[in-house]
């Protein structure tokens, strides 16, 4: 699908590291809207082949910050098209996005998300359990007498994708404008002259460069540890898995904040299934019993005739998290090195506005203005933005 | 299944602990400049390596300090916190 170049040229514009969906985003709409063409993604794997691939690829914008909301958003807006745009058919399926309560603390929140969102013109509102039960019949409303449903925040627009054709297929548009992929080359050291950028060592050579891009998600500590950058990140595994094929039953995205689970059925009849950080910092994408059990336990309360189904697989990725569970994007103190990063348990659903807004970012040298409130500089400001919309936060 | 070795109860399995934290110097409040202290807030050596954290052992309610690899997984040793404790002492 694309070129594979033998050896790295001596100097390039721009620099990414990490050939996920992030960075190749970033390389795609460098080339198609600003025409820097001279770009090297360096990917120390296979592209896609980390936390891109190790999503449960879900879509959605029902967040709760108005931040997050309108980000968000602009990301459902250009994942619709993007099958158009890159000319790869995506499977993008819009599926209905429900997130269950069972308690009334967890309504409130959701309540507050709902207003939050229609504000912005984000479809999305509070369902009772009547309604949840005519729109997916599969689920046990009284979850065994345990935790009952109260009620739910819908959201139509909730959609899936299939995650490695992103990543696939925003590398073959930037390789067909000029891009240069690397697969296989690790970044070891980011050479700094007054705390400019000036080029990249790398296992097949060094680069002249201005400018770089890190976005590697769970290495990006690694990255910034190269330049002496302090930031929050901390690095948890988040594991998640598939059943054996069934007959398609589930139309929609089934979330529970409560019960610390999701789950959508796969094109292929697959549930594809994930739950909440692991409890302690780890760089490592082994999979545990525990999660599998904790999992399992949960996931019977919603839906007890899948007692007799299997796990089919089961995987992990590494998830660099923040304190307010927003991202951290664009410039930094150092001059022509650009963060795309703090993207814990929420990367995904936001590749195609990160590759716009951080492609604008490196183009101009100025933060686009819908990532400027998550700039590294909030934490030294004490201007968080805390998004309790995000997976894996209880309420 | 994992385990862990609280300094009170001994090996334990790692259900039975919630993890704490990187262990970190506060610096003096009142003296202070702002970055300094947002960056005892916020920021952490979020790269792997062999680190110094707090552990809770829930049944018994004991906090204490473990040394644990980050990278492979790997709990080096634990000791309960005493100001100005080294790993030899403690063992």
């Amino acid at each position: 699908m694309f070129r594979q170049p033998a050896r790295l040229k001596e100097a390039y514009d721009v620099v990414i590291i990490g050939g996920g969906g992030h960075g190749l985003a970033a390389a795609y709409y460098l080339a198609r809207d600003y025409g820097i063409t001279d770009v090297a993604v360096l990917e120390k794997g296979y592209i896609g082949g980390g936390n891109t691939g190790r999503n449960t690829a879900i879509v959605r914008s029902n967040y709760l910050t108005v931040e997050g909301v309108k980000f968000y958003d602009e990301s459902v807006r250009l994942f619709a098209e993007l099958s158009q745009d890159l000319d790869l058919n995506l499977f993008y399926s819009q599926r209905g996005h429900f997130t269950l309560a069972h308690a009334d603390s967890t309504l409130r929140t959701m309540r507050w998300r709902a207003e939050v969102n229609k504000h912005l013109g984000v479809n999305s509102y509070l369902v009772t359990p009547e309604e949840i039960h005519k729109i997916c019949p599969y689920i046990d409303l009284n979850c065994g007498g345990r935790t009952p449903i109260v009620g739910a925040l819908y959201h139509p627009p909730g959609s899936v994708v299939r995650h490695d054709a992103v990543a696939w297929g925003y590398a073959r548009e930037a390789d067909r404008r000029g891009v240069e992929i690397h697969q296989k080359t690790l970044v070891t050291g980011i050479d700094l002259r007054d705390q400019r950028v000036v080029g990249v060592q790398t296992d097949r050579g060094y680069i002249r460069t201005n400018k770089v891009l890190s976005a590697v998600a769970g290495y990006t500590p690694r990255i910034t540890r190269m330049l002496g950058l302090r930031t929050p990140l901390v690095i948890q595994p988040l594991q998640a898995c598939v059943s054996e094929p069934l007959k398609p039953w589930l139309d929609n995205i089934v979330v529970s904040a409560n019960l610390h689970i999701y789950v959508s059925q796969s094109a292929r009849g697959e549930l594809v299934m994930g739950a909440s950080l692991d409890p302690y910092e780890l760089h490592s994408e082994r999979s545990t019993l525990d999660f599998a059990e904790g999992f399992a336990d949960h996931l019977l309360d919603l839906f007890p005739f899948l007692y007799d189904v299997k796990v089919n697989r089961q995987w992990a990725g590494m998830s660099d998290m923040t304190p307010d569970y927003s991202p951290i994007m664009g410039t930094t103190p150092i001059h022509g090195f650009y963060l795309d990063a703090g993207w814990g348990t929420w990367g995904f659903k936001a590749t195609p506005v990160c590759g716009t807004t951080m492609a604008y970012t490196v183009a101009k040298g100025r933060n686009h203005e819908l990532i400027s409130a998550f700039n590294l500089d909030r934490f030294k400001n004490f201007s968080l933005v805390g998004e309790k919309g995000a997976a894996s936060v209880g309420h | 299944m994992k385990l862990l070795r609280c300094p009170v109860n001994g090996l334990r399995p790692l259900s039975e602990f919630l993890f704490g934290g990187e262990v970190r110097e506060m610096p003096a409040a009142e003296t202070a400049a702002d970055d300094e202290w947002a960056d005892y807030v916020f920021n952490r050596q979020g790269e792997p390596g062999v680190r110094k954290e707090w552990w809770y052992h829930t049944a018994s309610g004991t906090w204490f300090i473990a040394e644990r690899d980050n990278l492979k997984d790997e709990f080096v040793r634990t000791y309960l916190y005493s100001p100005g404790a080294t790993a030899a002492e403690a063992k």
